[in-house]
């Protein structure tokens, strides 16, 4: 009996978790599956109806904008963010005096909620009452910053905000990947009179590989479920400009009782992060097998 | 003979009874949680106390009504149905097509709800025939509000038609004035454009394009003037509209920066609040044409188990209707009573205005459900309606281009 359960108890304890997972995650994505290729409109109907769904989604001018959102900002925001983050842990990393107060100021935006964030940029942003009044009030009459409120440009001031409060955290992991490179290493190197920036583009940040592969998939996540911040900064508009698919997907499902678009929609966005993390995942274990 | 007699006594003995057990029940589920809602929503509770029942309020907040709607279509598919909740235009029929809707006809024969209705009102609280929701009040959409100051001081008497509107607004901005206050929210954009659209289509194209969704009317060339003038009344806002919240906007007329706003009647509550009086302050007028655009609030009532629930739910509906309810609710809310029998003596002139134009339209048949508040249209196709006409506004975009658009997105999301 106690060989029985010393062989077992791993399996009993994570039973309910694993259950639990297998229901309210694979499950719900399943019938979400399911929902996409029904007519389902105000409640869910479980007539299959072929891809009709898929059909409105892609005719669809407005889910068009928010899928080429979703590349824009991902991009942007994944690429800036790496950059600026990498940038300032380098900084950091130069034994400067007050490491540790700087460090928590970088990392403080990470710590407040996107809405927070989206509010206080779209303050920032606003034409009338942040940025461009304040430098016309400076007497630069016809310096202009109104990208808030252009079709065109609303989705970088997504980009913006979003930067602003993540790049600190990336900086944070950075500066963990930074510390824990071998420094015997960099001590030969810089005996050898290697130049400083030689010793971080040759030696420290090849060896960083896993940190950015980490890094990356924080922030793809982050981009792709970006809901909160779209809502508090431009609610989606001007017009439907700054449409993210989680944005779209909530206009489908709660604003106008039409579920089968809303899980087409959502199983786009699924079929998205699987592109991303499924080659992440596979590496990680090929690797781990050899 | 006699014990039928006394058989029938005693069954009616039983029956009143059970009744006079029975303690009426309602919950109810609403999204009127907002200071003057919340006043208005008390005064029906009262009511219903009054008369012997107990009210479990469900108010859910935010979003619109959306999130209200969230908590219902939980609640249903649990099978946990609230005695009533605040739904409004095609989804009645939409959650009656579900089969979860109760059938409130009696009462409403009861007290002749079809006589002291508006007949086009009335239609939208039956379901096949029989009467399923009870309404509360009309706002009315189409309305253009002014500053009285900044129009008196241009020499500019308030629009009949809506070339008279570009002039105005092209004078007052040579003036410095902002002419039309707007947020750029897309159903602020969608209720303007419904103003501009039933002024330009009149009240048989309006039908034709936003309730029957005739193609022909959608791509004809009237639909493109209606798109032409949005991009003319584009240039009559200012650069900094995008995302303004619709009370702020008001505030903008209110304190005489801009001089025009198109919005409901409940910018009115926000003219009163401030102390302002109507006809004085600010002036209040249909927009440029004919017709009325109606936006009616109502309560839908569920199939539930229970004598109680059941007796709840008829003495909601009577209370509603209700001439009593009717005019104190709409005094509060600052729409104006369904029903057309309530006497208007506690109202403010632009509600009697609203009330009159309301019995004028009914009899010429020009009295209309707003799209842009759900009263038209399915929420897949009104939105995406209003996709269109928000891409529209807020880009360079031609109106032929907008009509043809506008086509394909109906087509698209039926």
């Amino acid at each position: 009996m106690t060989k029985w359960l010393e062989e077992n108890t791993p399996k009993l304890v994570l039973a309910p978790s694993f259950i639990i997972v297998l229901i309210f995650v694979y499950g719900f994505i399943a019938w979400t599956a399911w929902v996409s290729l029904t007519r389902s409109r105000l409640l869910p109907k479980y007539e299959i109806d072929g891809f009709i769904q898929y059909d409105r989604l892609f005719a669809s001018p407005r889910w068009d904008t928010a899928f080429t959102n979703l590349f824009v900002f991902g991009f942007l925001f994944i690429v800036i963010a790496m950059i600026l983050g990498l940038i300032l842990a380098i900084l950091l990393d130069q034994n400067i005096r007050t490491e540790g107060a700087i460090r928590t100021i970088y990392l403080y935006p990470m710590a407040l909620s996107m809405i927070v964030t989206g509010t206080a940029w779209k303050w920032i942003l606003n034409p009338g009452l942040g940025l461009e009044a304040t430098v016309r009030g400076w007497g630069f009459e016809t310096f202009t910053f109104d990208w808030l409120v252009n079709p065109e440009m609303a989705i970088y001031t997504i980009v913006i905000a979003a930067i602003w409060q993540s790049s600190g955290f990336v900086m944070a992991l950075f500066l963990a990947g930074l510390r824990s490179v071998d420094q015997e290493i960099i001590k030969a190197a810089q005996v050898d009179g290697i130049p400083t920036w030689r010793v971080y583009t040759a030696i420290i940040i090849p060896s960083m590989a896993p940190i950015f592969l980490s890094a990356f998939i924080v922030l793809s996540h982050l981009a792709i479920k970006s809901f909160d911040l779209v809502i508090a900064l431009t609610g989606g508009g001007p017009g439907y400009a700054t449409d993210l698919p989680a944005t779209y997907m909530y206009a489908m499902a709660f604003s106008r009782g039409d579920i089968g678009q809303a899980a087409s929609s959502a199983m786009i966005m699924m079929m998205v992060v699987f592109a991303i993390v499924v080659p992440y995942l596979y590496s990680e274990l090929r690797s781990k097998d050899g | 003979m006699k014990t039928h007699v006394m058989g029938a006594v005693s069954g009616l003995a039983i029956v009143v009874a059970s009744a006079a057990v029975a303690e009426p029940q309602a919950e109810v589920l609403h999204y009127w949680t907002s200071g003057g809602e919340a006043k208005s929503v008390a005064v029906l509770q009262e009511e219903f106390a009054e008369n012997g029942g107990t009210w479990t309020d469900m108010p859910v907040a935010g979003g619109g009504g959306d999130a209200a709607g969230t908590a219902l279509r939980a609640r249903v598919l649990a099978g946990n149905a609230p005695t009533a909740a605040q739904i409004k235009g095609p989804a009645i029929q939409e959650w009656y097509e579900e089969g979860v809707l109760a059938d409130i006809s009696a009462v409403a024969e009861a007290n002749n709800w079809a006589d002291v209705l508006p007949a086009s009102i009335a239609g939208h609280m039956q379901c096949d025939g029989t009467w399923c929701a009870a309404p509360v009040n009309v706002h009315r959409v189409d309305w253009i509000w002014a500053n009285a100051e900044v129009l008196a001081a241009n020499g500019i008497a308030m629009p009949t038609t809506w070339d008279e509107f570009n002039a105005a607004a092209e004078q007052l901005q040579a003036a410095g004035i902002i002419p039309l206050a707007h947020g750029g929210q897309a159903w602020q954009d969608a209720t303007v454009f419904e103003a501009v659209a039933l002024g330009i289509l009149g009240p048989d194209g309006f039908q034709k394009a936003f309730v029957e969704l005739d193609t022909d009317t959608l791509t004809s060339d009237e639909m493109k003037a209606v798109f032409d003038q949005m991009r003319t009344m584009r240039g009559f806002v200012d650069s900094n509209f995008s995302g303004r919240d619709w009370n702020l906007a008001t505030a903008m007329v209110m304190n005489g920066e801009a001089a025009f706003q198109i919005m409901g009647d409940w910018a009115k509550g926000e003219f009163m609040a401030a102390g302002q009086v109507p006809g004085e302050d600010f002036l209040c007028a249909s927009t440029p044409g004919e017709g009325f655009l109606y936006n009616v609030d109502s309560f839908a009532m569920f199939e539930v188990d229970g004598e109680e629930k059941q007796q709840g739910q008829a003495l909601l509906a009577e209370l509603v209707v209700g001439q009593n309810f009717q005019e104190v609710f709409n005094l509060n809310k600052g729409s104006i009573p369904a029903r057309t029998d309530v006497a208007l003596d506690a109202f403010d002139s632009c509600a009697i205005l609203s009330a009159e134009d309301m019995a004028a339209s009914n009899d010429s048949g020009s009295l209309l459900p707003s799209y842009a508040h759900g009263m038209a249209l399915r929420g897949a196709q009104s939105g995406a309606i209003t996709d269109v006409v928000t891409a529209h506004f807020n880009s360079d975009m031609s109106s032929d281009d907008a009509v043809q658009m506008l086509a394909d997105a109906i087509a698209n999301s039926l």
